[in-house]
């Protein structure tokens, strides 16, 4: 950033740091959920309804009871007083009334609705001793149709999951100015039309849920370990709403956590159960799911069916955008899922175009599968990738090129408010398409096309110019929109008497890299080395309060609650330093470590700040406490809007039909950054779960039986190394407005613009066979049975 | 069924009874503590159990403790030095960013030590390839081909 750093952020800022927290990783001690292990620990096993949608005519429990190493089994009938769990974020349908919000029981009452359903948990002194018993437990079930896709489910003869959601309607929700982006369709010189497929996705953070919970009798208090990423929203929703118990006695510990992407946001009905039984027990009881349950149980993403038109007028210039989609919420509503298709959707349609006009109608649908929540992006990967594909296909139909149509319509003038209620504070989307241009050397793409056309492969190249919301924010406007929680972040900085550092953070990490680059910001703002800061993060018993990580938040949002508390610790230094230099307080200034006289050579380390504060000797007791300790809490202004250019190309066999990833390109703004080797890791694996929808993954349910189909990673194709190829990274920096760090984020960027770049690329290359549409993901069957009804068609 | 079970794990002889129907990766993290080797599927396909047999990187949620009988195991606390130094390709691993979340990272490393020992020479296509047993679902595998292509190098000075 050099002499013009405003940040106060000079020296380990921007570099890439090696992480603090590997060494642990790499020698396996790490400490993850399942590694932890109590005395006298029990093993719990969820005993799932088969049946995608049944009436739970009887239990019989008798048998499993008599069971060698039984503890304890529970039903529904059990957990009297306990609530279901609730849904984070109210949405208002365009009838003005509030959103169906069905019960979400712990365990199925009466009736189970997807397969996976927990209708049982079975206790026993061991997991093997636990699954034999749930073997023994009859239930018996009254089968009923089932109903999987969003679109089935809101016909009138579809099969009814809640009373509380006739049709199985959840809402029907509306943004934007309809009669405006009418007005604009009827004077359109072109209309391009786009009906997509948004697929479903299990999220499969390698390691599974899971959860450890004991009751301490003598003191009335529950410690839960569990696989999340914001153990205080855990501990708020699971004390608060469901099971009624004071917050300060319950502890919530994330430890080490693997992976999350979404799917450790939310309350589970898992450890709920848990917590409830161990106090009934008296025991510690522990629970790891197994992939197969992952599968089952998981809270799943995207899933979209979406009609999409684009009016244009004879420049080429974006009129109006209509978006139609469906969202399928599966059986129960997740934590935050009525959000992800409305506030973290629609929002974003006006992508990085000037496009004046835009509506969007969402009607989401309950249907016999798993919850549907977050899943990295959410909500701004299905909107990128209707606006991508678009923007492709009228770019296509008009014979503008792809990148003269984007540049056409960029916004360049900030902050720009845009018609779907976002106010983007800065951008420059010429200058990461340039970016990514060049880097992806689209001057030569010609002559690789030509060469693949000898090796008998078509080549294709796409582009996905995408942007991003990210920090939800801030609390009072959310709170307008429907939020049920804050969305700020809390941050605790704990100065030690010799100086060095303990950080607190409410954000969480799971590989993001958190003890390694907050402990650079700290480091660059007091200038003391990074060996010097620690911090710490996932545990209600340690860290004041913390809203956790999703949405890219955690440097934005976190890191600048981070950066408050240490402004106070100089400013209360500032006040120690005078005192011991015998100056005015105006008259100190801070730097590189050192408080210091202003236009003299006396100074005061920021360890012999330290040290006065806690050995206050020489101090102004009477006008100042001990100690050097600050807390902080930080709600932003506005969301951050990281953006950028990706461009893939991709060469398919036609035919096999097998699409191979010829090479990816990157060039995002995410504002400043602290640690650019962390910032590119984050984006290798966006994008390559980005590519992981658009080439491999896909969740299938049977459309009779509501069966999981893809309930294994032998049936469900999470990408290998070999799947992948290299990724070309660049960035680009226009410094967030509205936070000091200036940083935007960039945990998602990738999963949102891959899949665009990916198909657009599969299109292009197809585009000479005369296949006009596909949808994700581009298996290779999918891919030659596309070529052969183009070539039928021809 | 209660079996007796010697082997050598991470070069200390460990004996212990077990049900022969315990798997080698529930005896490493259960009856030995070594809780460094994950389970992250049930089906044999993340990997991230991974451990070397005799020299060989095997799954071990798919090999039963007692075909480990008299054997040889390493596990990826058994590759540092007793000084605290890490394996080579411990330390790429951590010099290229090889790893986010760290749940698949034991296995990874095991297996990729295993490749390198085979494939000394290894070329990014042989390192991807060989690397199909193992997911990630944090790094997109670019930044541990460059650690495996490092820590080969390492390896074979």
């Amino acid at each position: 950033m050099g002499a013009n750093d405003k940040t106060g952020l000079a020296g380990v800022i921007g570099q890439s740091v090696l992480r603090k927290e590997d060494a642990r990783f790499l020698t396996g001690t790490g400490q993850f959920t399942s590694d932890v292990v109590m005395p006298r620990q029990t093993h719990a096993y969820f005993l799932r309804s088969p049946h995608a949608h049944a009436t739970i005519r009887s239990i019989d429990l008798a048998k499993a009871k008599g069971s060698p190493g039984i503890v304890g089994i529970f039903t529904a009938a059990d957990l009297t007083g306990v609530n279901g769990l609730p849904c984070g974020w109210l949405i208002t349908g365009t009838d003005g009334k509030p959103m169906n919000e069905p019960p979400h029981p712990v365990l199925a009452q009466g009736k189970t609705r997807y397969v996976g359903d927990p209708v049982a948990v079975v206790i026993a002194e061991t997991i093997e001793q636990a699954k034999d018993a749930a073997e023994q437990i009859v239930v018996d079930y009254d089968v009923l149709p089932a109903v999987v896709s969003s679109v089935d489910a809101l016909k009138p003869d579809a099969p009814q999951l809640h009373e509380q959601a006739p049709g199985n309607r959840c809402y029907t929700w509306a943004l934007g100015d309809k009669a405006a982006v009418d007005a604009a369709f009827a004077k359109a010189a072109h209309v391009t039309k786009l009906d997509i497929v948004n697929n479903r996705l299990v999220p499969n953070a390698i390691e599974p849920r899971a959860a450890i919970a004991s009751y301490n009798r003598a003191e009335d208090a529950y410690t839960l370990y569990v696989t999340s990423q914001n153990p205080h929203v855990e501990r708020l929703l699971m004390t608060a709403f469901v099971l009624g118990l004071p917050e300060h006695k319950v502890r919530v510990i994330a430890p080490d956590v693997g992976g999350g992407f979404g799917s450790k946001i939310y309350l589970y009905p898992e450890e709920t159960a848990l917590v409830w039984a161990s106090k009934r027990l008296n025991r510690p009881i522990k629970w790891t799911a197994d992939r197969s349950e992952a599968f089952l149980a998981d809270a799943h993403g995207r899933d979209h069916v979406t009609h999409a038109e684009l009016a244009l007028d004879q420049n080429g210039k974006f009129l109006a955008l209509s978006v139609r989609t469906t969202a399928n919420m599966g059986a129960y509503l997740s934590t935050f899922a009525s959000c992800i298709p409305t506030i973290l959707y629609a929002t974003l349609l006006a992508g990085q175009y000037t496009t004046p006009a835009i509506w969007c109608e969402v009607t989401a649908a309950f249907t016999n599968t798993a919850p549907v929540d977050a899943y990295r992006g959410a909500g701004r990967p299905e909107a990128t990738y209707v606006v991508e594909r678009i923007v492709r296909d009228a770019a296509v139909e008009l014979g503008i090129s792809q990148e003269e149509l984007r540049r056409r319509n960029f916004i360049r003038e900030f902050p720009y408010q845009t018609p779907v209620a976002l106010s983007y504070d800065i951008g420059n989307y010429d200058q990461t398409l340039d970016g990514a241009m060049e880097a992806a050397d689209v001057a030569g793409f010609p002559a690789r096309k030509a060469d693949a056309k000898k090796r008998g492969k078509l080549r294709g190249i796409g582009y996905a110019s995408y942007i991003e919301a990210c920090g939800i924010a801030p609390s009072n406007i959310a709170g307008a929109l429907g939020a049920r929680a804050g969305l700020f972040e809390a941050g605790e900085v704990r100065v030690h008497p010799t100086g060095s550092i303990t950080v607190f953070t409410g954000s969480h990490s799971h590989g993001q890299g958190h003890e390694t680059t907050f402990a650079q910001v700290v480091a660059g703002r007091l200038g003391v080395p990074v060996e010097n800061v620690d911090v710490v993060h996932g545990d209600t018993g340690r860290v004041p309060f913390g809203m956790g990580t999703y949405g890219s938040r955690s440097l934005s949002v976190g890191g600048t609650a981070i950066v408050k508390a240490v402004d106070k610790i100089i400013a209360k230094g500032k006040k120690i330093a005078a005192h011991l230099l015998e100056a005015a307080e105006t008259d100190i200034e801070f730097h590189d470590g050192k408080f210091v006289v202003a236009g003299t050579d006396r100074s005061k380390t920021f360890g012999e700040v330290a040290l006065a504060a806690y050995v206050p000797h020489n101090y102004p007791l009477d006008k100042l406490e001990p100690g050097l300790n600050e807390n902080a809490f930080y709600d932003p202004t506005n969301f951050t809007f990281p953006a950028g250019t990706h461009i893939c190309e991709v060469e398919v066999d036609p035919d096999t039909g097998v699409v191979e990833v010829a090479s990816f390109t990157a060039c995002d703004d995410f504002g400043n950054i602290i640690n650019p080797m962390i910032v590119e890791g984050q984006v290798h694996g966006g994008v390559a779960q980005g590519l992981g929808q658009a080439l491999l993954e896909h969740c299938v349910y049977d459309r009779e039986t509501g069966q999981l189909l893809s309930g294994s990673m032998m049936d469900y194709a999470l990408p290998r190394a070999d799947d992948m190829p290299p990724f070309n990274v660049q960035t680009k920096v226009t410094p967030c407005t509205h936070n000091p760090l200036g940083a935007k984020g960039c945990g998602e960027a990738g999963a949102i613009g891959a899949p665009a770049a990916f198909m657009n690329a599969v299109l292009d290359a197809l585009a000479p066979l005369g296949v006009k549409h596909l949808d994700m993901p581009a298996s290779p069957h999918r891919v030659w049975s596309a070529i052969r009804a183009a070539h039928a068609n021809a | 069924m209660a079996v007796s079970l010697a082997m050598t794990v991470n070069g200390k002889p460990v004996s212990a009874e077990v049900d022969a129907r315990t798997l080698l990766v529930d005896f490493l993290r259960n009856h030995l503590a070594l809780t460094g080797t994950h389970v992250g599927c049930d089906t044999a396909q993340c990997g991230a159990c991974t451990v070397h047999l005799d020299g060989r990187a095997v799954k071990s949620c798919n090999v039963l403790a007692l075909q480990a009988q008299n054997a040889s195991v390493v596990t990826i606390e058994g590759l540092i030095a007793d000084d605290g130094t890490m394996h080579p390709m411990q330390a790429a691993f951590r010099d290229c960013h090889g790893l986010q979340c760290g749940f698949c990272t034991p296995g990874m490393v095991m297996s990729a030590i295993d490749l390198v020992n085979r494939h000394p020479q290894a070329d990014e296509a042989t390192i991807r390839a060989e690397l199909e047993g193992n997911l990630c679902r944090c790094t997109g595998y670019h930044n541990i081909v460059k650690a495996v292509r490092q820590g080969a190098a390492v390896m074979g000075k």
